[in-house]
């Protein structure tokens, strides 16, 4: 029994996962029809019942990765809940939309089967988020944890599942690969089967996503530069920043990797930074900090997601118990130093340029290692603003705000989302921040331009079909023995039948 | 021309001028003159190709020996690795797969104690009546009129005469018959006292699936016991699944001393049967183990297999799957009915399994072979040439399921067409 068994067994994840993928298409066939009631209740059930085990599994997937803080992990996935569904509340994706001028109707169209990778990152926020995104566009979803966040993942997609379907939503909506492997996940990314693929990731498997063959959603790695313009108060700006860089330690790709600002402002901005909880490094904690976090030019994976005083202490450095965020400090700006590039942890590379201009050609280099991804501008200078970012080749700018949650819609206005578009300047088919809009399609009904057309009396009820649970599937009983009716009787009671199933949708 | 390595073939005529000259002439004059005239070619999954290259979307399943579809890839990757290391084995000895299939199988009836292997749904019969005849020391079994158990020497003197007469295989002084949902017809035959058993298909499939009424099934078993006369059920078609529980006998509440399973039990891919059997029943086994053999039956690469089939449809994602494919047809089925009531006038379901009864006596003839025109292979019910056997399989996908109900529509105007000229001829 030691060399392991006599046999090859098939892969039996991979089974189950392809059997997940058609158990998905019966549901969207189903829910694709549902009313926008029906459509909003699963999603209040959803949004309840995540928000209710946020605290949850935020410990559960600290526990199972190591990474990020329950605090802010619990945030965030309350975040994916309630506030979620009160941003795409009145964004309707279900009704038919009619354009009586241009005389043309839009249908709406679901993808079908959206197959979602979540990292390992962000695991249960992005289950949450990727979940309530397919039940608002009526699309069904399988979700492909990653596999040093499957046990949370899953948990968290049973129990959001549970919720739908105890409000009526089909069985088999919402549903989650337990044994995820890379084999697995190309296999399952090159199906036929699956409408559409949200990648959230790394680059390799963003890359796989695209090369599947399948429609995807893709989104590439950030490297988000803060340019703090002497126009700024400061103290303010380091609140954020600090704010912004140890929430969730950084776990967010739309964290601040770089502190730019201009000579004349950088004793001011590394006062501010320490008097709001940053450890500023000297010279000799700013090379050791470099050597720990970077190796032959990789990133040290064990330092993400981790606190500042925990990296502090494995790089050597002695600092307060306190300090929430390490500052290393880069004296003039240059593309070469590694601590210029993307950092998942708490730690901000402060440099200074000479002038503006400096300053806006170092950012503009420095962004493209996470192009169409996130910057951050701070200052009152909106002619700056608009320079700077025009020239930064990303597809946000966050203002006077913690990037991390600003470019990620919970500290500004933006669509709250756990995909940061990065458009085509990172790689990517979509540039904004991804919302349940991106997963549906419209029929367009165009009418020639000069003939008449009478949009005025449309009956769309006849479009939606009773939720299919409502109905008993003909399995656990015996059908009504045929033996007690006449032909005629069971005709009628046929044909009575699905009067009333049509009665229901008008 | 049709080169098969080992053989070939210049043309599909040439093909069944030869099947006729050497295998059977009979069976190929009646598929020509039915106008289906189908030699299965390719296969894979639900479809099948024709030699022709004409492609059918598969609802015969062989009664559910394809319940995953032709050479799914699961069970042929099974098989091969089965290859690797096993070959049918030796019946006389203990063996790690079939053991290892015995306590599967079994586990799936908690009542049970053994499984006893065949290569066929026949054999696994035959073991059932002659168990059911140790264990009561009687002679004569009881079935229904129209059932169907198989061809073999016990097993066909069950069935219809159709089988029997041709022969001389009738035996009716050990073989009884009554009819279906008739309990009172039953009790008056077990009243006698010489019954060894009822054996009963769970839901009639040669018959075209006649649902037992409510209670009819429950009433024969507790009859049976009250007379001392062991139940069989026969699960060929009613097992794996196939009524939406393991076994069908389950949906009824059912707990038969003796079961037969047979058919998608292989996977398609390996003949193999079974029958269970309670401790009471199985004890001729501890009398004399070798009382039945079987050098094909219980073949370790059907163990295998079989093994591996029940574990594919114990997994949550195919018994949700099966549900939703019940429910789909049962929808769709509804709707084709009122669609086409002059000639479509009943729906006979349990989960996939499926009769449609059409309003002539050879209806599902005529329908089976519209169907075969439109691209759909489903087979008529010989006992009951009225209703046509629809068997989806469990993994079919929502695609091919909404494919199936498009070709059936397209083919109801030209199934009216050929009723019309049945009765016009008639």
């Amino acid at each position: 029994m030691d060399g392991g068994a006599l046999l090859k067994v098939p892969d039996r994840d991979l089974s189950s996962a392809r059997m997940k993928v058609v158990r998905a298409a019966w549901a969207a066939k189903y829910y694709r029809k549902f009313e926008r009631t029906s459509v909003l209740q699963i999603a209040e059930a959803v949004a309840k019942a995540g928000y209710e085990k946020a605290a949850h599994y935020a410990e559960w997937a600290v526990r199972e990765t190591g990474y990020g803080v329950v605090e802010h992990k619990t945030l965030k996935n309350q975040l994916s809940t309630h506030d979620l569904l009160d941003f795409y509340r009145d964004l309707d994706l279900v009704t038919p939309r009619v354009d009586q001028e241009r005389k043309i109707i839009e249908l709406p169209a679901p993808a079908g089967v959206v197959f979602a990778l979540a990292p390992v990152t962000n695991p249960v926020a992005t289950v949450y988020y990727k979940t309530m995104l397919a039940i608002l566009s009526r699309n069904a979803i399988v979700l492909s944890p990653h596999p040093f966040a499957k046990e949370c993942s899953a948990d968290a997609a049973r129990h959001l599942a549970a919720a739908a379907e105890a409000a009526g939503a089909p069985s088999g909506l919402i549903q989650c690969v337990e044994e995820p492997s890379v084999a697995l996940v190309e296999d399952i990314m090159a199906s036929d089967k699956i409408n559409v693929i949200m990648a959230t990731g790394g680059n390799a498997m963003v890359r796989a996503a695209y090369s599947s063959g399948n429609p995807a959603l893709g989104v590439g790695a950030g490297n988000a530069v803060a340019y703090v313009d002497p126009s700024a108060d400061v103290d303010a700006v380091a609140r954020s920043l600090v704010e912004s860089k140890s929430f969730d330690n950084s776990i967010l790709c739309t964290n601040e990797s770089i502190c730019l600002t201009l000579e004349q402002n950088r004793d001011n901005m590394i006062r501010a930074l320490r008097t709001a909880g940053a450890h500023i490094c000297n010279p000799e904690e700013t090379d050791k900090l470099r050597n720990y976090l970077w190796t032959d030019g990789r990133f040290n994976l064990a330092a993400i997601g981790k606190s500042a005083t925990w990296i502090a202490k494995e790089a050597g450095l002695r600092t307060n118990d306190a300090a929430r965020v390490l500052v290393p400090v880069v004296e003039r700006p240059g593309q070469d130093d590694v601590l210029f590039r993307e950092k998942l942890c708490p730690v901000l590379s402060l440099t200074a340029a000479v002038d503006f201009d400096q300053a806006v050609t170092f950012a503009a280099q420095a962004a493209k290692r996470g192009a169409g991804h996130s910057a951050a501008f701070h200052g009152d200078d909106t002619h700056r603003l608009v320079l700077y970012s025009s020239a930064v080749p990303v597809n946000r700018v966050v203002v006077n705000a913690p990037c991390s949650q600003g470019a990620a819609g919970f500290a500004t206005h933006l669509p709250p989302s756990f995909m940061i578009g990065t458009g085509y300047a990172g790689r990517s088919s979509i540039g904004e921040n991804v919302g349940p809009q991106h997963l549906v399609h419209w029929t367009k009904i165009a009418f020639g331009r000069d003939v008449p057309a009478d949009l005025s009396d449309l009956d769309f009820d006849s479009l939606a079909e009773r939720p299919a649970v409502a109905q008993p599937t003909p399995t656990p009983s015996p059908q009504t023995a045929r033996a007690e009716f006449t032909k005629d009787d069971l005709r009628a009671m046929i044909l009575e039948e699905l009067r009333s199933l049509k009665g229901a949708s008008e | 021309m049709f080169d098969y390595g080992y053989f070939s073939f210049g043309s599909k005529d040439e093909l069944l001028a030869k099947a006729a000259e050497y295998w059977n002439p009979g069976k190929v004059s009646f598929w020509k003159d039915a106008g289906t005239p189908m030699v299965i070619d390719r296969r894979e999954g639900y479809r099948l190709y024709d030699m022709s290259g004409k492609s059918l979307i598969d609802l015969h399943l062989n009664g559910g020996t394809y319940n995953f579809g032709h050479r799914h890839p699961e069970l042929v990757e099974v098989l091969k690795s089965g290859l690797d290391y096993f070959d049918m084995g030796n019946h006389w000895f203990p063996s790690v797969a079939r053991a290892a299939f015995a306590e599967k199988l079994v586990n799936t009836a908690p009542h049970m104690k053994y499984a006893i292997f065949g290569a066929g749904g026949a054999e696994a019969v035959e073991i059932a009546i002659k168990t059911a005849r140790y264990a009561t020391k009687r002679k004569k079994i009881i079935s229904i009129i129209k059932g169907y158990h198989g061809h073999s020497g016990l097993s066909v003197a069950t069935g219809d005469e159709r089988f029997t007469k041709i022969f001389l295989a009738e035996r009716p002084d050990e073989f009884v018959q009554v009819p279906f949902n008739d309990a009172d017809a039953l009790e008056r035959e077990l009243k006698k006292g010489d019954a060894a058993a009822l054996i009963i298909e769970t839901i009639p499939a040669t018959y075209g699936f006649p649902m037992p009424e409510d209670g009819y099934l429950k009433a024969c078993q507790d009859l049976c016991h009250k007379y001392g006369t062991k139940f069989i059920s026969d699960e060929v078609q009613t097992g794996l699944m196939r009524t939406g529980v393991m076994w069908g006998w389950q949906g009824y509440g059912l707990q038969p001393d003796i079961f037969v399973c047979g058919k998608g039990l292989g996977g398609g891919i390996y003949p193999i049967s079974a029958c269970v059997v309670t401790e009471e029943c199985g004890q001729w086994q501890v009398e004399d183990g070798a009382a039945h053999i079987s050098t094909a039956g219980g073949s370790e690469l059907g163990c295998l297999v079989g093994h591996h089939v029940l574990e594919m449809l114990q997994r949550p994602e195919v018994i949700s799957n099966i549900e939703f494919v019940a429910q789909f047809f049962s929808q769709s089925m509804a709707e084709m009915m009122a669609r086409h009531s002059d000639i479509f006038c009943g729906v006979r379901q349990r989960g996939v399994v499926l009769g449609l009864e059409f309003d002539h006596p050879e209806g599902a003839v005529a329908v089976s072979r519209a169907l075969y025109e439109n691209g759909v292979w489903a087979i008529f019910s010989s006992l009951d040439k009225r209703v046509l056997q629809f068997k989806p399989g469990v993994v079919k996908d929502v695609e091919l399921c909404q494919e199936i109900m498009d070709r059936f529509d397209a083919a109801m105007p030209r199934a009216r067409q050929l009723l019309d000229q049945m009765r016009r001829s008639a």
